[in-house]
């Protein structure tokens, strides 16, 4: 097996026990790693009882997986996942880094965490040696701490330890306060301001008393099937991501200002408008102004579309995180109404040190601010935080209340989704009105109403990680935007923003140079993407133990809103031209009206256990 | 490939952490890709302050004066300048490592034996990667013989600790522990 380190490490925390598990060519090839491999193992361990497996519980299985191309194709991601806490499905939510590097290095493809420590812990993999460790003295500490002591710690162990040389800092996942609180928005952190957001996986290691993950690998990166091919390819894709100017230069944070101001997608103030005028958030003013390091990259990337902001005086002193990126601009900036770029990165910085995802936090935030603004709940329900919009000191306060579990923060830490039911009956009032999420997850900062961005009407609805705007529904299933496509990323495991340049087809001849599987590009679509994407299509519609979505491929109430403002005010979309293009999708995928794989699509995929497992708990 | 003595001058802060020195260079060297065994390594104490680390070719050579083997394993390359390590004599005592202020050599992970950058016979990958990607914290300097003193006397290497808490200062703002 060529682009694989060959063996997974699979990590009982209950037991403290460590076993090799492997995979067959054949279930590589159909799965491939990250994603797709989760989908498989997940499934395969926890299908037939699915709906009664609480993602917060110690039988949930946390995988932190690498894939065949991490590694050799520019930008190096991990892939994280397991039951979702946010859908009950399953997602694969990928963030950069050396981590999976260096795992693949120490000579693990993947780590399969299951059980739950009985005290705060961390794991170290060193090579071959995997070791389960006290994390008491960090349990508790913000993220930039927890890294900093951390990764100091073992790399002077292992200055005494090992000789031969001086040692580098081991690569590193962790999670914040929000994260060991079992907040269902926390996320997965990797660096700074890098994290694994959708899916709400930092709960999960937060319910496994798992406060990091570091690794050390001091071997090669596997054999590749046809290094001359692969390495002819790497010096393609990289010149086509060094001309790719706007991305090099600007990095997502250029669509700051775009999507709002040109394609009215913008979410601002929870979704209220999706359009701004606000020059003062432009790119240009972020680089003036924060940007300490024009260039900022992981493993083998050379756009850089990541830069490094802190604001070094005012108000705001102290504050470090990246560009911002355009999701977390928008999501802590204009969906707060926040329009000052170093409110902007404090806000970034503050919810990174707690451990959220900055999209779903930004989402329950503006869910909240938005039920203030309505008068539904009060200054004295938030501890006396006046929650208005635009003022991110209140808006920091809340996140910490959140994070913390505190009052109010107790039921936002639920999430937007789960929120709305608890606070609606609380209210006696129908909030998921206010509730711009899809299948549990909030939806990325691309909006649908103008029609101008890049989603499709029935993109978050069907999705299969809901409102992931890194993995939509889309007609044709062929398009560079589909989950389709982006299941390669996420399965190969590596970084979107340097396939931007590239076609599929580029994209399969590299998997095909690294691992030898030959997939054709119509295997990919109609075969390994349908097949994974059918899996975790079943877990979502069997979901549980409580959200659970069988027939509700819907978008939020709010996209039907007409816009108010901006050249594109009126617009929305009609209800019949939404389930048009569902049905239109369930066809193009092969499912049945009401969205559920059928029996022959299953069947076709090789998933007839899926099938049998999918109607029983569906009552079909 | 020049025909001049060559030096690999760095930029701290344009490096993006990015890597691609440590591919080249183990690509290069081991024909694989092995950040471990790459004679240029990406230093990361603190994320944001990525440096690389490698051979700063101090003109007094403390590494070679202190091989205790006899010839020396270590020398001096008379064209290029580099550091060269002669695989057999070493005999893995670490004492270049030591006597390193950066302590940049180290022992390869597959024979235990010295390692150092050897400027890839005058035309170094590494330099040739960070620039194609346009981020020019790389850069090579010929010089030549006899020239070289004057050019690095002032570029001793440096424990990464030290660059690194420098580093801190200048992109934070303020000193932070590393």
């Amino acid at each position: 097996m060529r682009g694989y380190a060959g063996k997974f490490a699979e990590i009982n925390l209950t037991e403290e026990k460590v076993t090799e598990v492997r995979f067959d060519e054949s279930t590589l090839r159909s799965y491939i790693g990250g994603r797709g491999l989760a989908a498989k193992i997940l499934w395969d361990r926890l299908g037939e009882r699915w709906d009664e497996v609480d993602p917060l519980g110690p039988e949930n299985i946390l995988l932190l997986l690498s894939g065949p191309m991490t590694g050799f194709y520019p930008g190096g991601r991990l892939c994280i996942s397991g039951k979702s806490p946010q859908s009950n499905g399953i997602t694969g939510s990928t963030v950069a880094g050396e981590f999976p590097v260096e795992l693949k290095c120490a000579g693990w493809d993947g780590l399969i965490i299951t059980g739950k420590a009985k005290r705060p812990s961390y794991i170290l993999v060193k090579d071959s040696s995997i070791e389960i460790r006290d994390a008491t003295h960090v349990w508790g500490k913000d993220g930039k701490r927890t890294l900093l002591t951390l990764s100091k710690e073992v790399r002077e162990e292992f200055d005494k330890k090992y000789r031969g040389r001086l040692w580098r800092e081991p690569a590193m996942v962790y999670i914040g306060p929000a994260g060991e609180n079992k907040c269902r928005v926390a996320g997965v952190q990797s660096k700074w301001a890098h994290g694994a957001g959708y899916g709400g996986y930092g709960a999960v290691m937060g319910s496994k008393n798992l406060k990091a993950v570091l690794v050390k690998g001091t071997g090669p990166l596997p054999e590749v099937y046809d290094q001359t091919r692969m390495l002819e390819l790497l010096d393609q894709v990289r010149k086509a991501s060094i001309a790719n100017d706007v991305w090099r230069r600007w990095g997502t944070g250029y669509l700051g200002y775009y999507v709002g101001n040109v394609q009215s997608s913008e979410p601002v103030k929870n979704w209220q408008e999706e359009w701004h005028d606000e020059k003062s958030f432009a790119v240009d003013q972020f680089e003036s102004r924060v940007w300490v390091k024009r260039y900022w990259a992981d493993f083998g990337c050379p756009i850089a579309c990541e830069k490094l902001s802190v604001v070094r005086c005012g108000d705001f002193k102290g504050a470090i995180t990246d560009n911002p990126d355009y999701e977390t601009q928008a999501y802590m900036g204009t969906n707060l109404a926040v329009f000052t770029p170093e409110a902007n990165v404090y806000l970034n910085s503050v919810i990174e040190d707690l451990g959220f995802c900055g999209i779903q936090v930004g989402n329950i935030l503006g869910f909240a601010a938005e039920l203030y603004q309505r008068g539904i709940i009060t200054k004295e329900e938030l501890d006396g935080v006046e929650l208005k919009w635009g003022d991110a000191k209140a808006f920091a306060k809340v996140a910490e209340m959140i994070a913390y579990r505190k009052g109010l923060g107790d039921i936002l830490a639920e999430g937007t989704y789960r929120a709305a039911l608890k606070l609606g009956k609380i209210k006696n009032m129908n909030l998921l009105e206010y509730a711009v999420q899809a299948k549990g997850i909030g939806i990325g900062a691309h909006g649908i109403r103008s029609g101008l961005d890049y989603p499709q009407l029935h993109s978050y609805a069907c999705g299969a990680q809901g409102g992931d705007h890194t993995s939509v529904a889309y007609i044709p299933i062929t398009h560079p935007s589909s989950e389709h496509t982006t299941m390669l990323m996420d399965s190969g495991v590596y970084c979107m923003f340097n396939s931007f340049s590239v076609t599929p087809q580029f994209q399969i001849d590299f998997l095909n140079a690294v691992t030898g599987f030959n997939i054709s590009f119509e295997e990919w679509y109609n075969e390994t993407a349908n097949r994974i994407i059918a899996i975790q299509r079943a877990a979502l519609l069997i979901g549980g133990p409580d959200a659970k979505w069988f027939e509700s491929d819907v978008n939020p109430p709010r996209f039907y809103e007409p816009l108010p403002t901006g050249p594109c005010k009126g617009k929305a979309p009609k209800l019949e031209d939404v389930e048009k293009m569902k049905s239109e999708y369930y066809k193009a995928v092969g499912w049945d009206e009401r969205g559920v794989p059928t029996s022959e699509t299953l069947k076709k995929l090789g998933l007839s256990n899926v099938d049998a497992v999918l109607k029983k708990k569906l009552g079909l | 490939m020049s025909s001049k003595q060559v030096w690999i001058t760095r930029d701290f802060l344009r490096c993006s952490g990015c890597r691609l020195c440590e591919i080249s260079c183990s690509l290069y060297h081991e024909g694989k890709i092995w950040p471990e065994a790459s004679r240029i390594r990406v230093f990361m104490y603190a994320p944001g302050i990525e440096f690389p680390h490698l051979c700063a070719q101090c003109h007094d050579h403390p590494c070679v004066d202190a091989c205790p083997t006899e010839p020396k394993a270590l020398s001096v390359d008379e064209r290029t300048g580099a550091i060269i390590v002669d695989r057999e004599k070493c005999i893995s005592c670490g004492n270049c490592i030591r006597a390193c202020p950066g302590h940049v050599p180290f022992l390869h992970p597959k024979d235990n034996k010295a390692t150092i950058c050897d400027l890839c016979n005058g035309d170094p990958q590494c330099v040739k990667v960070c620039r194609e990607a346009g981020f020019n914290c790389l850069n090579v300097i010929e010089y030549d013989k006899g020239q070289g003193e004057a050019l690095n006397y002032r570029v001793y290497a440096r424990h990464p600790k030290d660059i690194a808490e420098g580093l801190t200062e200048l992109v934070f703002g303020e000193k932070m522990e590393v």
